[in-house]
C-alpha cells in the first residue's frame, strides 16, 4: 500500500446530504462525531463543502426535487470519491417506496459504492460502512 | 553573516518549517480533542490530510485562483527564508501582508457567497492584524537600533524585559493568523458551521494542500517572531518555551471562546494591541524601558 492510498484511507473528509426524510439517519451520523463514538481518531472529519470532501454521505428519500441538488454535490467532489447510502429511505425508498414523488434509492441519481440498511442504522453500522468504503480504495473499484 | 552560512539555513528553514507546522497542527488537533473528551487523530494526522490533498483530481474555478494559491505559499516561504538571513523585519512583515492579500484575491475571484464573505472577512483581519505586526517592528528598532533581524541577534541582551508590553499586543495578532476562535472570522475551523470554510471554501484538493502548508509556515514563523524576544543572551531555550507556552495558551483560549464579530474584533485588535504598542514606543522614548 503506497503512501498515498494510506493517507486516503486515513483522512476521509465526509460531506452528509439529507433527501428528507424523518431525520433519524442524520441524527445517527451527527451521532458518529460525538465523543462516544469519537470519528476523528480515523482522521474522519465533517465537512460542509463538498469541494474539500471525500465520501458522500447520503441519508433520506431522494424526490425529483432534490435529484438536481444531490447530483450537483457529488459533481462539486473531486475524485477520488465515495458515496455511501445510509438507511431504508436512502437505498429503496423505505416506507415511501413507490410514492408518486419519489426515486427509490440514491443509485438511481448517483453511483453508490457502499449500502447501509436500517431505518435507522447503528452509528457502528454506518462507522463500519465507511470503513468498508475507504476498502475500496485500496483494491480499486 | 557569511553566504554560505546564510545558505544553508535558509535550506535548513525552507525544510524544517513545515515538519514543526504540520506536527504542530497534529498536536494542536490531538489537544483539542482530549479537552472536548475525545481521543482525537494521531498527530501525524495532518501529514495524511496534506498528501491525500496533493492527490485529489485538480478543479479549480478560474486558472488565477490557482496562481493566487501559489502566490500565497511562496510569499510566505520567502519570509520563512528571510527570518532565517536575518534580514529586514519590515520587509518580512510586508511580504506576509501580500501573502494575505493572495488569499483574498483567490477567493473573490470566485462567485461563490461563502468564499465572498470569507474574503472580506480576510481582508478585514489584515486590516487587524498588521497594523500590531508593522508597529511592533518600531520599539524592536528603538531598542537594537535597526530593522534588521541580525541588529536583534547583535543587541546581545533579550527584548522581552524591555517590551513585554509589544509582545502582549503580538499575542492578539498570533490569535488572527492561527486562525484561532474567537478571532477565526475568515475561515472557521470547523467546515460545518455558517460560512463553511469562508475563505478557503473554493480552494479544493492539491490548492488547499498548497494554502495549508502556507498556513503551518504561516504559524512557524510567527512563534518564530516572538522567538526574536528572546533569542540572545543567557537561556536560549526559553526562546523556543515561550512562543510554545504562548502556542499552547492560545489552544486553550480557542476551545472556550465563541467566535467574536468582525467589529469586535478590530475594536480589539486597534483599541488594545495598538495602544500598547503605542505605550510601549512612548515607554522606551522617556527611557522608562
Amino acid at each position: 500500500m503506497g503512501l498515498l492510498t494510506t493517507s486516503r484511507m486515513k483522512s476521509p473528509w465526509l460531506l452528509h446530504y439529507d433527501c428528507g426524510g424523518c431525520n433519524g439517519c442524520d441524527i445517527e451520523v451527527v451521532a458518529c462525531l460525538t465523543p462516544l463514538y469519537d470519528l476523528e481518531r480515523f482522521g474522519i472529519v465533517n465537512m460542509g463543502n463538498p469541494k474539500h470532501a471525500d465520501i458522500l454521505l447520503v441519508t433520506g428519500t431522494v424526490n425529483y426535487r432534490n435529484k438536481r441538488v444531490l447530483r450537483n454535490l457529488y459533481d462539486q467532489m473531486p475524485e477520488p470519491r465515495l458515496v455511501v447510502a445510509i438507511g431504508a429511505c436512502a437505498l429503496t425508498g423505505g416506507v415511501f417506496h413507490n410514492a408518486p414523488n419519489t426515486i427509490c434509492g440514491v443509485d438511481k441519481i448517483i453511483p453508490v459504492d457502499v449500502y447501509i440498511p436500517g431505518c435507522p442504522p447503528k452509528p457502528e453500522a454506518i462507522i463500519d460502512g465507511v470503513i468498508i468504503a475507504l476498502e475500496k480504495l485500496n483494491h480499486g473499484k | 553573516m557569511s553566504t554560505s552560512w546564510a545558505i544553508i539555513s535558509a535550506i535548513i528553514a525552507v525544510i524544517a518549517t513545515p515538519l514543526i507546522g504540520g506536527l504542530l497542527r497534529g498536536v494542536d488537533r490531538k489537544v483539542t480533542a482530549h479537552l472536548q473528551g475525545r481521543i482525537g487523530p494521531p498527530i501525524i494526522q495532518p501529514f495524511y490530510d496534506f498528501i491525500k490533498l496533493l492527490g485529489k483530481k485538480r478543479m479549480v474555478a478560474n486558472r488565477f485562483q490557482m496562481a493566487c494559491a501559489w502566490g500565497y505559499l511562496i510569499l510566505i516561504i520567502t519570509a520563512v527564508v528571510f527570518w532565517a538571513i536575518r534580514q529586514d523585519l519590515l520587509v518580512l512583515l510586508f511580504i506576509l501582508g501580500f501573502a494575505g492579500v493572495c488569499l483574498v484575491l483567490g477567493a473573490l475571484s470566485v462567485k461563490s457567497p461563502y468564499s465572498q464573505i470569507g474574503g472580506h472577512r480576510e481582508l478585514l483581519q489584515l486590516l487587524a492584524y498588521e497594523p500590531i505586526l508593522l508597529l511592533a517592528a518600531i520599539p524592536i528598532a528603538l531598542k537594537t537600533g535597526g530593522f534588521l533581524i541580525a541588529d536583534i541577534f547583535n543587541y546581545g541582551q533579550p527584548l522581552l524585559p524591555d517590551l513585554w508590553i509589544t509582545f502582549l499586543a503580538l499575542l492578539i495578532a498570533l490569535t488572527i493568523v492561527m486562525r484561532k476562535s474567537p478571532l477565526d472570522i475568515s475561515s472557521s475551523e470547523h467546515a460545518h458551521q455558517e460560512i463553511v470554510r469562508g475563505v478557503l471554501s473554493e480552494y479544493s484538493g492539491p490548492y488547499l494542500a498548497l494554502i495549508e502548508l502556507g498556513h503551518w509556515y504561516e504559524t512557524v514563523l510567527l512563534l518564530a517572531i516572538l522567538g526574536l524576544f528572546w533569542i540572545v543572551g543567557g537561556l536560549w531555550w526559553l526562546a523556543i518555551v515561550i512562543p510554545l507556552v504562548c502556542w499552547f495558551a492560545e489552544l486553550i483560549v480557542d476551545n472556550i471562546f465563541a467566535r467574536l464579530t468582525w467589529s469586535w474584533m478590530l475594536k480589539f485588535s486597534w483599541g488594545i494591541g495598538v495602544t500598547l504598542i503605542a505605550l510601549n514606543i512612548f515607554f522606551v522614548n522617556l527611557g522608562w524601558m
